[in-house]
């Protein structure tokens, strides 16, 4: 099975059938077709580059202080020194190998929580939508409730219950994003089940499992995949905006929105410290949301040409 | 209508406990003594603590303190705040205002530019304008507003000295609050300029928090206008000789602006969240950087409160969409 929690299409992976190959052809010719998608996609796999080779990539270390150079400005600008290129921090740590660093964290949340809320949605999305009657019910009441409450407050709330820290930050962000999944594949389910093929292999003495995982779900992955590519730039988003409030990643954590928090003070005296860590935010959800409307447009054959 | 009224009435029931329940397990699941934590008391002895414990119930059975909490929930008893020693929905409508102000702007703000600029995408289709706006729009989409309102303060507030940095008006001017909203108790009060720097302080944290609902609104509006132009009526409307502005203004628009709306109103619990940072950056004193205070300070009662009072509200503005809905859509009244 394809890994579902996949943000961008595995291209062309040798040894594939013919018809998976033509499926895939197929599928860039309708992603390649939005200029935007791909470029969004060439953005997000550079960033993928960045946060793996970070260690080689980053001028200096993210944790680093140079005591001789606090609130160094970007070495273009007056006062500014060529081996900090976008600066220093308030403790003169170097601006450009803390974003580096930040990559890393910036992904890896986006990657947990989609694996996370996505593994989760899609079993319970199963079950509610196989099973029917109390479960389903019981299943997406709790749903409904999770929706009900705005997302970055639960997801506080959460981090309030938990602690502070990375890892709470996930699991909390994961479990506001969920209910999405869950309704996604129980509205698919309930579109396949009542099909010919599942009846056949249902008839053909398919156990429950079997008719889940095997028959069904792989017919209702496009949804599935486009709504993960959206989660993956929210739950950065996120995070970053949980790590602005205190709340997320802790200091010295080179997280983008725990930079963002610990320059806010500084903002009217040194712009750089508030500017690139925000930029770099910017820059990777917008990516990730650019190949989110090209999978959008590609996967979805009822918006296809129009 | 008044049908439909009662059964979406009926069905937000369910949810409503629910939230009372995930409000009532709050304080419970929270690391630590919950009699301690709500009381917000140190080296407390033996004896204090049988008190505290009948105090709050804590002796009796789980789901009696439910019932109790829930009963005290009617009677608008939301607990005391650990800090201020108030009871918490008094902060909260002292507070709730200033929200509501931020959110009206913010929303005025989306709607005026996102429907229009949504209208003239649809109508101008694949022209630079519609990808000028479709761009800005994913951009917005894709912001971190904490962001862009420190931008915003370094241009504005920092460079150009146009804008204050953070509250709600100048210290230089006093009047009572009659409505709790700035603007208005400015214009009441009649002192010169007193209403100006109410809005001079708004208008940027409205921007910021208006900024996600903007580029919703915009691409939401041009893909309904878009689906309503390609319709028989709207061809027919044009075939008939009348003109562009028209079938757009009276044909087109009716319709398309109905999933719109649906839009808006979804856009309320998105604008709750948005409070929270907006409110920080700013320093304007709604009910976000309550929570986020009460938070830091763990005065666990007006964080429960404030879970409630919240989910309460973006629940109720929903049931109003909702009904609003049915009643620009004769469609999803008789379903």
């Amino acid at each position: 099975m394809s890994d579902p929690a996949a943000p961008t299409p595995a291209l062309n992976p040798a040894g594939q059938a013919p018809t998976r190959l033509a499926g895939l052809r197929e599928f860039w010719y309708y992603f390649s077709v939005n200029r935007g998608a791909v470029i969004g996609l060439v953005v997000f796999c550079l960033l993928v580059l960045v946060a793996l080779f970070a260690p080689l990539l980053a001028p200096h270390s993210p944790i680093q202080q140079y005591r001789d150079a606090l609130l160094t400005p970007p070495s273009w600008l007056p006062g500014g020194r060529p081996e900090f290129l976008l600066g220093t921090d308030p403790v003169g740590r170097d601006i450009l190998s803390r974003l580096i660093h930040g990559a890393r964290f910036s992904l890896l949340i986006g990657a947990v929580v989609v694996v996370l809320s996505l593994s989760t949605g899609i079993v319970l999305g199963l079950l509610a939508g196989y099973a029917r009657g109390w479960v389903d019910a019981v299943l997406m009441r709790v749903m409904d409730l999770i929706l009900a409450f705005p997302s970055l407050l639960l997801a506080l709330v959460m981090v309030a219950i938990l602690g502070p820290g990375l890892i709470n930050t996930m699991i909390a962000i994961a479990l506001v994003l969920q209910p999405h999944f869950v309704r996604l594949t129980r509205s698919a389910v309930l579109g396949e089940l009542g099909k010919d093929y599942v009846t056949s292999a249902r008839v053909a003495g398919a156990g429950h499992l079997r008719l889940m995982f095997k028959t069904i779900l792989p017919n209702c992955l496009a949804p599935l995949i486009v709504q993960g590519t959206l989660s993956f730039s929210t739950a950065i988003l996120d995070a970053a905006a949980l790590g602005f409030l205190g709340l997320g990643a802790q200091p010295p954590t080179p997280e983008w929105g725990t930079m963002l928090a610990e320059a806010r003070q500084f903002i009217l005296r040194a712009w750089w410290v508030v500017t690139f860590p925000g930029l770099a935010i910017l820059i990777t959800v917008l990516a990730i949301n650019l190949v989110g409307d090209g999978l959008r447009d590609a996967l979805d054959p009822k918006l296809k040409r129009s | 209508m008044i049908r439909f009224i009662l059964n979406r009435l009926v069905l937000i029931v369910p949810t409503f406990i629910g939230i009372t329940i995930i409000a009532f397990a709050f304080v419970r699941v929270l690391p630590g003594d919950p009699v301690l934590l709500i009381a917000g008391e140190r080296g407390v002895t033996a004896e204090r603590y049988q008190q505290l414990m009948t105090q709050f119930g804590y002796d009796r059975p789980l789901y009696e303190q439910y019932f109790s909490y829930l009963f005290g929930l009617f009677q608008g008893d939301f607990g005391t705040s650990i800090s201020t020693k108030r009871p918490v929905i008094r902060d909260f409508l002292t507070l709730f205002p200033a929200t509501v102000e931020l959110a009206v702007f913010a929303t005025l703000f989306a709607v005026l530019v996102g429907v229009p600029a949504g209208i003239l995408a649809a109508v101008k289709r694949g022209s630079w304008f519609d990808q000028l706006t479709m761009g800005t729009a994913l951009v917005g989409y894709s912001m971190p507003i904490f962001w862009l309102g420190l931008l915003l303060i370094i241009l504005f507030s920092g460079v150009l000295g146009w804008t204050p940095v953070s509250g709600r008006i100048s210290l230089t001017y006093f009047f009572p609050a009659v409505t709790g909203f700035m603007t208005i108790d400015a214009l009441l009060s009649g002192q010169r300029g007193a209403f100006q720097s109410a809005l001079h302080h708004l208008i940027l944290p409205a921007i910021t928090l208006g900024t996600i609902p903007l580029a919703v609104i915009a691409r939401q509006t041009r893909s309904a206008m878009l689906e309503v132009l390609g319709d028989d009526y709207v061809r027919t409307a044009r075939a008939k000789g009348l003109p562009p502005r028209a079938v757009i203004g009276q044909h087109a628009l009716r319709n398309a602006l109905i999933p719109v709306v649906t839009t808006i109103g979804l856009q309320v619990g998105v604008m709750m969240a948005g409070a929270i940072l907006t409110e920080t950056i700013y320093s304007w004193p709604g009910i976000g950087k309550w929570m986020i205070d009460a938070i830091s300070r763990r005065d666990y009662p007006v964080v429960q409160a404030g879970l409630l009072l919240i989910a309460m509200i973006v629940m109720a503005v929903n049931l109003i969409i909702d009904v609003l809905y049915g009643l620009i859509n004769p469609r999803i009244r008789h379903q």
